[in-house]
């Protein structure tokens, strides 16, 4: 073994290198996902249980259906986003992995954009085996283009404020109860205008009604993501 | 090297650092021993830039902190008794991840490379959780030398290592040593930190006690020195 041997040359790139760190972030979360499929799993396990649970519990004539719809479809991501965030920190936790990423030579808010991205893809996928099983079991088309967007828009607001706040949660000692706790109250402002919004497209609404709630959707995105790109910093360093 | 004054470090109302003074110079192995809750972790947790003080001065190759933290932290080399590496991914991709995290050019031939310098290259594709204590060891040394830093900082490199593992682990450290980097290793293994150090400093209650060159170290000197002034 010749370790410890200073190499021929070690030769870095120029710069910053932000998007190569935001990219090399998504790609480990990503990788080690698809070989161990334990957060995938969980949450989707969850969301089908809360999505069947309600197909049993709820009467369901037509306007019962629509009317419960966006309710039903929030629930289930909200609370099967809060397992994916858990699980996505805790693998930073273990074997000090998180102490690894801060000490790289980069922007810490690069690290928060890959995590974002990486909770991001992972709701995104669950999200996309939910809404046709929950077409079939209620009987009702959830492939409009307007919803699709909604769901996008609110997904990225929740993944915005979830990977701050789970950051901050890995840190106690109590963090699986403690994120839901911290997480729901300040993502309400992201879930009220999501299912307001969810229930105008699949009511059919004109859009002067799906507007407002739509800019206030877009309008929390860009403050959630801004506060946290200013906060991430702070939030990781003792 | 490392120039740290007047070094505090407080969690909440508890004082952990209580005004350091600590220097290394460029090549100087520095062992730094104390018993539990002196603060070397800490101590060692601001140099690496993961901990912020409270108060005083720390400069690392000439970069204050935390000031200067992303230029502190590409001269940094860091192994502390955990890993710091993904169970799920395989030594490779381990490696391949913190090159493209460090900028490095050619990540997967110097990942190759350092593969073969701990002597991973065999079980290059294998899961890290299926690695043994020493193995994981092993290649969170290799992480750290990726980038082929000036300075090395290792926090209790020894602990869950069995004989052979840290044997191992010494040769290793000596080659670290050799290649003219800077090294502070917080232990509590008082013969082996003789072995290896060019100086030993002893930090009790929050401060360094005791400094001691390699010429004036002998073992049961050291022990005696350790016993007096953390006892006292």
């Amino acid at each position: 073994m010749t370790s410890g041997a200073a190499p021929a040359a070690v030769v870095t790139r120029r710069g910053s290198g932000y998007l190569r760190a935001v990219g090399a972030v998504l790609w480990k979360d990503l990788a080690a996902e698809l070989r161990s499929r334990e957060l995938l799993s969980a949450m989707l396990v969850f969301a089908l249980l809360v999505i069947l649970v309600f197909n049993f519990a709820l009467e369901l004539d037509l306007a019962t259906r629509q009317t419960v719809t966006s309710g039903v479809l929030w629930v289930t991501f909200a609370f099967a986003g809060t397992l994916g965030l858990n699980r996505s920190m805790a693998v930073e936790r273990d074997r000090g992995c998180l102490d690894g990423l801060l000490l790289a030579p980069v922007d810490r808010s690069a690290l928060y954009f890959g995590k974002a991205l990486g909770n991001l893809a992972f709701m995104l996928i669950i999200e996309a085996i939910i809404l046709p099983v929950y077409s079939i079991l209620y009987n009702v088309n959830l492939f409009l283009p307007g919803l699709l967007g909604v769901v996008l828009l609110g997904s990225v607001g929740y993944a915005a404020v979830g990977t701050l706040l789970s950051s901050m949660a890995v840190q106690a000692r109590t963090r699986d109860v403690l994120l839901p706790i911290l997480l729901f109250p300040v993502v309400l402002p992201v879930l009220i205008p999501a299912v307001k919004a969810t229930n105008a497209v699949l009511l059919g609404l004109e859009a002067a009604e799906l507007w407002p709630w739509l800019n206030l959707l877009i309008a929390y995105d860009v403050i959630f993501t801004a506060v946290a790109f200013m906060l991430f910093d702070f939030v990781v360093e003792e | 090297m490392i120039e740290v004054r007047r070094l505090v470090k407080t969690f909440g109302l508890k004082p952990v650092l209580r005004g350091v003074d600590f220097r290394a110079q460029p090549g100087e192995f520095v062992a730094l021993l104390g018993p539990n809750g002196a603060g070397k972790t800490t101590m060692l947790r601001i140099l690496a830039t993961l901990s912020r003080p409270t108060m005083g001065e720390v400069r690392l190759a000439g970069y204050a902190l935390p000031a200067q933290a992303a230029s502190v932290r590409r001269l940094l080399g860091v192994v502390s008794h955990q890993p710091l590496l993904y169970g799920d991914l395989t030594a490779e991709e381990n490696l391949r991840f913190y090159a493209r995290m460090y900028g490095l050019i050619d990540g997967t031939g110097r990942a190759e490379e350092v593969l073969e310098s701990v002597g991973l290259a065999a079980r290059r594709r294998d899961l890290v959780r299926q690695f043994s204590r020493g193995m994981q060891q092993r290649l969170a040394i290799g992480r750290a030398l990726l980038h082929d830093p000036q300075i090395m900082l290792f926090d209790e490199p020894y602990t869950g290592l069995d004989q052979d593992a840290s044997a191992m682990l010494d040769e290793v450290l000596r080659r670290v040593a050799v290649a003219g980097r800077t090294v502070v290793m917080t232990s509590h293994d008082l013969p082996r930190a003789a072995d290896l150090a060019t100086r030993i400093d002893v930090l009790s209650r929050g401060v360094i006690a005791a400094s001691l060159p390699q010429a004036e170290i002998t073992p049961t000197g050291l022990i005696d020195l350790y016993r007096r002034v953390t006892h006292d």
